[in-house]
């Protein structure tokens, strides 16, 4: 998804692109996710910031792309359970409004105006109108073919050409080298493995995530529903098993419900243990889901870096080469932005918002603050 | 309590009964599972109890076989060594960290809604296969079903799925599903099969090694011959025709290539359509336990074992190759897993004559695999209206834009874009089709649920590996 709207937006500021990849359109994480376009998760800062300038992209790529990318803007609803929940719900809200986040509180007797469905005896929650969704898979397909991008499937890069001076002029692929003067790493969760062929670092981790997917149902969630947990366990540090998750109705007809995060390498065995856990919110959410069947549940390896936040933007110690990778569980959400930046940062404009926070650099001078290691 | 070691069996057909009588008489504690409500799988399949069918066996040969196995089937659940647990749906086996053991994952009741949990120190796997149908223009009418679905018809439930019928695609299944037909009072205006009768002698060598096999053939042949039906070889059916539901289908000759033969397509009234383009084997279980795969089959040795310690696989999981095939493997499988799971290495000898039986029938499945298959081309003559999966109505026109011009070069791309395969029946129907599309070969595919599973019954998964 990072590499589509970075080819996207490159090409649209003048700029031939060729765009890369070892398997097939979609082939990564992307088409291993979900795509939630979400504003509501995001605590202010930087990535909120991003997301912000995604959602403006994205609703007016959807203008573009029509109903190819299955954009929907059918806002997210975030629900707490108990008054404490609540509370704390209701001041994250505050945070965001003052970010220029729409959050509009919910009282408890009008969940059901917005969800019919949902559980009995929420104490509350916090509708927010700017959440989204697309096909993740169509959505890179679609901004790759709008693109006009000449794509390389199939060709793995096993190396960054660098000439005397240090400067990037291509890949080394093992079909070929493929010449360029700049070079953009979108390569996802492996993308910590192409800057080490650049001989730098940035340390990229998995952290899978499983989603569940219903049969086909008529309409009965319409939202994006989540429980204020949900907040906690994006932000979590922690390498356990986290599942509150995000149920919701899709075009075609199955309820998503996603998604685990869990760090345990690039492990795609199935977990009953995270099913289980998806499925028991879901059902907490939604008791109607108890008699709905799952068809099927996939697993994914969201890209992420020690603090959760994407690298994006020209790499000082390689000079031709940018980073746009790390998204983790919002890289959907946050392409077009990303590659919007990526494109400014190519043709040497300013970009829309301070990039020092996505600098790529940043854990060689943060000193052993990785968190782990790879 | 001194406890025997406890084996699963998934898969009451001939490949599960031998493997599970074979196991118990070494006494091993037996758990059979199997989704119908009575042991004998795809072959040996039983009217259902209620019907008060006189004459069950009437449909079947090798009768005597099955009588040795219903009956060794009663002694050990009597004597307590054979557990058969009928209608119980499994969705998925575990492994359990640590302990070795495995947890089988099962549903229950008519609606497939309970949870049912069974643990086991070993299992083995006996799903059998399901039939692979290659899509046409009008295969979606009503009337039109699969070979496997009117022979299941008529040994299940007695009944003829209708008055007047074609038997059509490719496989040694068209044949007695035609004589079954046909004995039991249908019309079979043809049997049209897209190999040629000259491709199966030329292979006679292999054959003639597989003299029962050859005579059951010749036998269906007589039988076909005395019904009066038409025996169409290298030919196929191009479209089936029909508003409401089928009225005709059009059949035509194909030239050496495989290629329909210009002039030669003509209409055949019918009002069943029975279609089949041989077998796959059921894979889903074992691929979420781990196991290697080969091709589109588990990946077993000599003994029947998976590359996973404690899972073995037996009969058309593991290849495709009729039920005296599925018999031997069950035997070995059976034999091996008894000694392993009392800490001995199994003598083989044990299995000698199991041992030569499945390697002459693995060498005659591996000749007719050659001789059967679709005709060549079939996929770039379906025209682009053609509903290629059924549970997502996705057109072939949609598979082969996602190929085109947004780039899909495998079956899981093309499921991504079109949602092809996303369906009910997870891709099971129409994942050769798109892959016969899509240009590449038929990956068998990932599906963590063998069977769909109701959110509640996983919500109430104890909360543990
Ligand atoms: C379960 C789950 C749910 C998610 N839900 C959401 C959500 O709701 N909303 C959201 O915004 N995000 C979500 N995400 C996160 C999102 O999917 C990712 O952040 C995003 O897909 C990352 O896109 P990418 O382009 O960076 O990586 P990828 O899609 O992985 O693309 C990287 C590409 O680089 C290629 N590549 C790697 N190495 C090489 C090499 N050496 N040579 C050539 N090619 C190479 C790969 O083949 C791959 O195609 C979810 C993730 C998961 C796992
Ligand atoms: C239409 C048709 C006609 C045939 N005619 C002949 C013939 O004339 N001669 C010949 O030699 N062979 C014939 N065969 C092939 C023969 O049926 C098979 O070779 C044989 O049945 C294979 O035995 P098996 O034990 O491997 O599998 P099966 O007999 O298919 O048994 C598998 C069992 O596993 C069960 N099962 C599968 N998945 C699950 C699950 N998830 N949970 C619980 N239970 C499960 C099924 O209910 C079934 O009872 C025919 C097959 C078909 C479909």
């Amino acid at each position: 998804m990072a590499g589509a709207a970075c080819a996207l937006y490159a090409a649209r500021a003048g700029l031939e692109v060729r765009v890369v990849d070892r398997g097939a359109v979609a082939g990564g994480t992307t088409g291993a996710g979900e795509g939630n376009l979400l504003v509501s998760d995001k605590e202010p800062g930087p990535e909120l910031r991003l997301a912000l300038l995604s959602a403006r992209l994205w609703a007016g790529l959807a203008q573009e792309l029509g109903a190819a990318v299955e954009y929907e803007p059918k806002g997210g609803l975030v629900v707490a359970s108990a008054p404490g929940a609540l509370a704390a719900l209701r001041d994250l809200a505050a945070r965001q409004r003052s970010a220029g986040v729409t959050a509009v509180p919910v009282a408890a007797d009008r969940l059901p105006d917005l969800e019919p469905y949902l559980a009995p005896g929420m104490a509350g929650g916090v509708h927010y109108p700017q959440d989204a969704q697309v096909m993740p898979a169509l959505a890179a397909a679609h901004l790759l073919r709008a693109s006009g991008a000449r794509l390389h499937p199939g060709h793995t890069v096993t190396g960054v050409l660098r000439g005397a001076d240090g400067m990037v002029y291509g890949v080394r692929t093992d079909r070929g080298d493929i010449h360029a003067p700049a070079v953009v790493n979108a390569a996802g969760v492996r993308g910590g493995e192409l800057a080490a062929l650049a001989g730098i670092r940035l340390p990229v981790l998995p952290r899978r995530g499983f989603v569940l997917v219903t049969e086909p149902l008529p309409r009965r969630v319409r939202h994006k529903v989540y429980a204020a947990d949900y907040v906690a366990d994006v932000a979590s540090d922690s390498a356990g098993l986290r599942a509150s998750p995000v149920v919701e109705g899709t075009a075609a007809g199955p309820v998503l419900i996603g998604a685990t995060r869990e760090r345990v390498g690039f492990d795609r065995s199935l977990s009953l243990r995270a099913v289980r856990a998806l499925a028991a919110g879901a059902v907490g959410l939604f008791p109607f889901l108890r008699q709905v069947r799952a068809l099927r549940t996939y697993a994914g390896f969201r890209p992420y870096l020690p603090d959760h936040l994407p690298a994006i933007g020209p790499d000082p110690r390689v000079p031709g080469l940018f980073h746009a990778c790390g998204h983790e569980g919002a890289g959907i959400g946050l392409a077009p932005a990303t590659g919007l930046l990526i494109a400014r940062a190519l043709t040497g404009k300013a970009p829309e918002l301070d990039l020092t926070p996505f600098r790529p650099e940043r854990f060689d001078t943060q000193g052993g603050n990785d968190g782990e290691s790879p | 309590m001194t406890e025997r070691p406890r084996l699963a069996v998934v898969g009451a057909g001939p490949a599960g009964l031998a493997a599970a009588l074979t196991a118990a008489a070494r006494g091993v504690r037996v758990l059979l599972v199997d989704a119908a409500d009575q042991a004998g799988g795809q072959f040996y399949r039983q009217p259902a109890a209620g019907l008060g069918a006189r004459r069950p066996h009437a449909p079947h040969h090798r009768w005597r076989t099955w009588e040795r196995l219903r009956t060794g089937l009663e002694r050990h659940r009597a004597a307590g060594r054979i557990t058969h647990l009928t209608d119980h749906h499994v969705w998925c086996v575990a492994g359990e960290s640590g302990s070795g053991g495995f947890t089988v994952y099962a549903l229950r009741g008519p609606g497939q809604e309970e949870g049912v949990t069974v643990r086991a120190d070993a299992v083995l796997l006996a799903t059998g296969g399901y039939e692979r149908v290659l899509p046409f223009p009008g295969w979606t009418l009503p009337g039109v079903v699969t070979a496997g679905g009117a022979q299941a018809m008529l040994k299940g439930q007695l009944v003829l799925p209708g008055r007047t019928a074609v038997v059509a695609g490719t496989g040694p299944l068209l044949l007695p599903v035609a004589t079954g037909l046909a004995a039991a009072g249908a019309q079979v205006a043809a049997l049209v099969e897209s190999a040629g009768p000259a491709a199966l002698s030329r292979r006679l060598p292999a054959l003639a090694a597989q003299p029962g096999t050859l005579a059951e053939g010749a036998g269906y042949a007589a039988r076909l011959l005395r019904h009066g039906v038409r025996v169409l070889p290298r030919h196929t059916v191009l479209a089936a025709h029909g508003t409401e539901r089928l009225e005709a289908v059009t059949v035509a000759a194909l030239d050496r290539t495989g290629r329909p033969r210009p002039g030669t397509a003509r209409r055949v009234r019918c009002d069943t359509l029975a279609v089949g383009h041989g077998l796959l084997p059921h894979t889903d279980l074992a691929e979420t336990l781990g196991c290697a795969l080969s091709g589109t089959a588990v990946r077993v040795d000599a003994e029947q074992r998976t590359d996973v310690p404690g899972v073995w696989a037996a009969g058309e999981a593991t290849g495709v190759g009729g039920a005296t095939l599925a018999l031997a493997e069950g035997r070995i499988a059976g034999q091996s897993a008894a000694a392993r799971l009392y800490g001995t290495a199994p003598d083989p000898r044990r299995w000698a004559a199991a041992d030569r039986t499945r390697a002459r029938a693995r060498a005659f499945a591996a000749a007719l695999d050659s001789v059967y298959a679709p005709p060549a081309g079939w996929a770039e003559r379906l025209p682009d209206e053609t509903v290629v999966c059924r549970c997502e109505e996705v057109t072939a026109g949609r598979v082969c834009e996602a190929v085109g011009t947004l780039g899909a070069g495998d079956a899981r791309t093309v499921k991504l874009l079109t949602r092809a395969g996303m369906g009910w029946c997870q891709g099971r129907m129409c994942g050769p089709a798109v892959a016969g599309l899509t240009g590449c070969p038929l990956d068998p595919g990932r599906r963590p649920f063998a069977r769909p599973v109701p959110l509640g019954v996983l919500a109430g998964l104890p909360d543990t590996e």
